[in-house]
């Protein structure tokens, strides 16, 4: 079972809120994941708190837990900023961390993150900080205070799946016991569960969901994949070979000439 | 009084944050408000002055990745 800072859980895909063509297909997509994370953000209400209510109650009547972003902060002191209105409005220490340092790669700004973290850790909240899959970064993360690491795998929305097994490979190997979540690239199912072989707890997604043909169908596959991953994990994999190996038993063989 | 709301200027008469939100019909448990950068709880806006030229955010849950 998945522990992420205390909290046990059954499913290992966090699920974004973004992008769906309806709230509706939103809720069903999150149903049928059987996701138990969603993640969600704060924006400028326009509506007089309206459109935000309506949005916080459907989740809300989803019986999910939510990781608040901080998604679109350019500066530790926004990051900062946000994530303690986040913590007031939705009642949760988990906070998403999001410090972009680059506007066309969403690349995280590395050093800010560590910074923006070490203060969020010690002001009590459960930081999931979105990294980049560099070794030292996440060395210092830990340092700071995070008890779960979210590399991503290539860049937010990119569809192009994991760019660098080998640094996502390290990160596991290194932090045995730290929960690792692929968090941004992810395109298809077969991208979930390549990274879940690789040992990785769970897997976060949004755009390769929302943006799907059929959202509600894929969030389903996505599921299923995350925990077929996992199980191979588990199970142990075969290593590849260079020339071919007969799984059919060579002795006994008839001899027909 | 002039302030900066989400961005925009506004001329209001309320001289407390939450007679700020009940001037501009914020309503809602769910909303979280910022003053000059810092985080106001939703407990001490009623004892929150503001000044001219103040800067005001007025956030509320949305969709997110």
């Amino acid at each position: 079972m998945l522990e992420l800072y205390g909290q046990n859980l059954s499913s290992r895909l966090l699920l974004g809120t973004a992008l769906y063509p309806s709230p509706a297909i939103m809720a069903e997509a999150i149903k049928a994941s059987g996701t138990e994370i969603v993640t969600v953000s704060l924006r400028r209400e326009t509506s007089g708190g309206k459109a935000g209510g309506q949005f916080w109650s459907l989740v809300q009547s989803l019986g999910v837990r939510v990781l608040p972003n901080t998604a679109g902060c350019h500066s530790v002191s926004e990051a900062i900023t946000t994530a303690r209105m986040a913590r007031e409005v939705f009642g949760t220490d988990w906070i998403k961390l999001e410090v972009i340092g680059n506007h066309d790669t969403l690349q995280p700004d590395v050093f800010g993150l560590v910074e923006a973290a070490r203060i969020l850790a010690s002001e009590g909240f459960d930081v999931f900080p979105y990294t980049t899959d560099d070794l030292v970064v996440a060395e210092r993360l830990l340092d700071a205070g995070c008890r779960v690491l979210m590399p991503w795998c290539a860049p937010i929305g990119s569809a192009r799946g994991p760019q660098n097994t080998g640094a996502l490979r390290s990160l596991r190997g290194y932090f045995p016991g730290i929960p690792l979540i692929v968090d941004a690239g992810i395109g298809r199912p077969s991208h979930a569960a390549a990274v879940m072989e690789l040992g990785y707890d769970a897997v976060l997604l949004n755009t390769a969901v929302a943006k799907a043909g059929d959202p509600v169908t894929i969030a389903a596959a996505f599921g299923k994949a995350v925990e077929a991953g996992h199980e191979a994990y588990r199970a142990g994999l075969i290593e590849p070979r260079d020339m071919a190996v007969p799984s059919t038993p060579v002795i006994g063989m008839a001899a027909f000439s | 009084m002039n302030l900066i709301v989400n961005g925009q200027n506004r001329e209001v008469v309320a001289e407390t944050l939450a007679a700020l939100l009940a001037e501009l019909d914020f309503q809602g448990g769910w909303l979280a408000t910022a003053l000059n950068g810092d985080v106001v709880p939703a407990g001490e806006r009623d004892r929150c002055p503001l000044a001219e030229g103040d800067r005001i955010e007025v956030l509320s849950p949305m969709k997110g990745g």
